[in-house]
């Protein structure tokens, strides 16, 4: 049997039922537009987590301190964390370490925050002069906190945009203005450039003020809430680690390594971590469209069963005709497989349409990616497969003198 | 071309054999038009599966064009009733909502690798060799009247140039007078194209029609007479 004939034969068995068969691709559509969509979903979280952590740069390592709760602790707002950093201990890096070219060391608790008629809860990051080298962070109003303000340890604070929006309303100049952190008055001398994005990592939603002014009056006490460090190059990223690790256990007094009170992440590990977490998302939100899918699979079975029942008499006479067991197998086969092929094509252009409709409605990002489209459409496909086979393989097997008795 | 010696078929049914063809044994020779007549229950519509590479005996040999079918796998038999062999049924089994051309060419796609055209010209010249008029040839099958849907199937049985054709009960669900149309037909291609013809019947009258009868009954051929 030629494959022209085998395709013609299925184009005209498919289109001398248009309604079901509209009906069953209709099933496979669902199954794959919704795969289509929900990995988007997924994609475009891992995507977006991803391009955060790189853009914050991968050669940066994180020091925090251990999870070991100490007595007395009253850090607010780091629970689980312990005091065990100082600025010391950000010093003693600065300066016996090689191969970095900044150490930020950083206080953060969170605080309400009050104005003239408005007030919001924040992140109040306490940083040095390096801090915004460090992470990319520019002022677009007023100035940057300056060594003398730490020095002296001055009540002023830069505002992220929307805390700035929060405070003071869109659109407004907040420098000059001033705001309580907890009891304290500090005055706003500046205000970020937005980095985009709500949640993990958003830089938007926050206020620094001097490291020093943080110790005192927002968190009272001596110790930094992190240290970041800035590596020459991501080449040497495990080796000063190691030599950071060396130092601080020695300058803390521990021996056995996994004892340490102070923990170091590097960004590498971080976005392993979070991709795994996205990772682990996408398939969750894979297999719930799998679902679907599977149904979309289940009708396609059924409508190829009652199909051969139907036709029982035609694959008689086919078999007379000199077909043989394979060329009928091959027919409905081919059927299954256009019906899922043409579902799987239509199915990708919804689900695209879909994720394109998420992003416009929600603003979630979402990242249609050519695997999961090849992925899709080679899923109909087996899905054609596997739940044809029955059917065609009952088509085939039809004994010729009973099918053509059928009434 | 035919031959068939001491041809059993024995079907079991919970635990008691019913044998529906004993010992049967004749041969059918090229050009031949011949009726095999029975009583419905004789074994004739039997006779007509083993014949036709439908089904095996299950004692005795039977040989197409000096072949033994037994020994013939299911594709060696789908082969053998796609080249040699052109089915006529009672019920003409067209496909519905295809136009007489398709159904005509049906057969060709199990057998045959040349151009569409070529198929068109074949489907067209066996339509003309059964006398259908070309008004009715781009119709759907079902829109046709039961004598040319018969000849429409005959046309389907001849478009392989098969040895022979079997035709099971042809005029069974036709009046007698499209029924005699029918039976002029197969008898204008025994005698015009040399075509080897088995028609399988109850009917005396139709039998009437072949030039040599086999009378079956209780699975025997009980006679075997030229008319």
């Amino acid at each position: 049997m030629l494959f022209t004939d085998l395709f013609e034969e299925t184009m005209f068995s498919m289109s001398a039922n248009k309604s079901r068969s509209a009906l069953t691709i209709l099933g496979i559509v669902i199954g794959i537009a919704s795969v289509i969509a929900l990995i988007s979903v997924g994609q475009g979280a891992s995507k977006g987590i991803t391009d955060r952590i790189q853009s914050l740069g991968t050669n940066l390592l994180v020091i925090s301190p251990g999870s070991q709760r100490q007595a007395g602790n009253i850090v607010r707002g780091g629970s689980g964390s312990s005091q065990s950093l100082t600025l010391e201990d950000a010093e003693a890096v600065k300066t016996s370490i090689t191969d970095i070219t900044a150490v930020a060391p950083t206080v953060s608790s969170r605080k309400q925050v009050t104005t003239k008629g408005q007030n919001t809860n924040t992140s109040i990051y306490g940083i040095d002069t390096s801090y915004f080298g460090i992470k990319n962070i520019e002022v677009e109003l007023g100035v940057m906190i300056t060594e003398q303000q730490i020095k002296s340890r001055s009540k002023v604070a830069v505002l992220g945009p929307t805390t700035r929006d929060d405070l003071f309303g869109i659109d407004t100049n907040p420098v000059g203005q001033k705001i309580r952190i907890g009891s304290q008055e500090f005055t706003v001398i500046g205000m970020t450039v937005a980095k985009g994005g709500t949640g993990f990592g958003s830089s938007d939603d926050l206020i620094y003020i001097p490291l020093t002014t943080a110790q005192q009056y927002v968190t009272g006490n001596q110790s930094v809430s992190n240290i970041s460090v800035q590596v020459t190059s991501e080449d040497l990223m495990s080796f000063v680690q190691a030599q950071i690790q060396a130092l601080l256990l020695e300058r803390h007094r521990i021996v056995d390594a996994t004892q340490a009170d102070f923990s170091i992440m590097n960004q590498a590990d971080m976005l392993d971590t979070m991709s795994s977490v996205t990772d682990t998302l996408t398939a969750l939100l894979a297999a719930i469209a799998g679902i679907s899918l599977l149904v979309g699979g289940i009708g396609i079975m059924n409508m190829m069963l009652t199909t051969v029942t139907e036709r029982t008499r035609e694959i008689g006479l086919r078999k007379s005709l000199g077909a043989t067991s394979q060329d009928i197998s091959n027919q409905f086969l081919a059927e299954s497989i256009s019906l899922t092929f043409i579902g799987g094509v239509i199915g990708v252009i919804v689900g695209w349409t879909a994720a394109w409709a998420i992003t416009k409605i929600s603003g979630t990002t979402t990242v249609v990616t050519t695997w999961s489209v090849l992925l899709a459409v080679g899923i109909s496909t087996l899905v054609g497969v596997v739940f044809g086979y029955y059917p065609s393989h009952r088509a085939a097997k039809l004994d010729p003198i009973e099918a053509l008795r059928y009434q | 071309m035919i031959k068939c010696e001491n041809i059993f078929k024995i079907y079991q049914t919970a635990g008691s054999d019913s044998p529906v063809l004993k010992n049967v044994s004749f041969e059918i020779k090229k050009g031949e038009f011949v009726a095999i007549m029975g009583p419905s229950g004789s074994g004739k519509s039997t006779l007509m599966h083993i014949l036709g590479a439908l089904d095996r005996p299950t004692n005795g040999k039977y040989f197409l064009d000096d072949k033994d079918v037994f020994d013939l796998s299911e594709e060696e038999m789908a082969k053998i009733r796609s080249q040699k062999i052109g089915f006529v049924f009672q019920s003409f089994n067209l496909l519905p909502r295809s136009t007489v051309l398709r159904n005509v060419m049906l057969p060709l796609i199990y057998n045959s690798t040349i151009s569409k055209t070529e198929r068109e010209n074949k489907a067209k010249s066996a339509l003309q060799a059964v006398s259908l008029e070309e008004d009715f040839w781009s119709h759907l099958s079902n829109q046709l009247s039961g004598g040319q849907m018969q000849r429409v199937a005959i046309a389907r049985a001849l478009i392989n140039d098969p040895g022979i054709i079997l035709a099971d009960e042809p005029t069974g669900n036709l009046d007698s007078k499209t029924g005699a149309i029918v039976l002029d037909t197969f008898k204008k291609l025994n005698q015009e194209h040399g075509h080897t013809i088995i028609l399988i019947t109850h009917d005396k009258n139709v039998a009437g029609h072949a030039r040599r009868v086999i009378e079956i009954r209780d699975g025997e051929i009980v006679s075997d007479k030229i008319n």
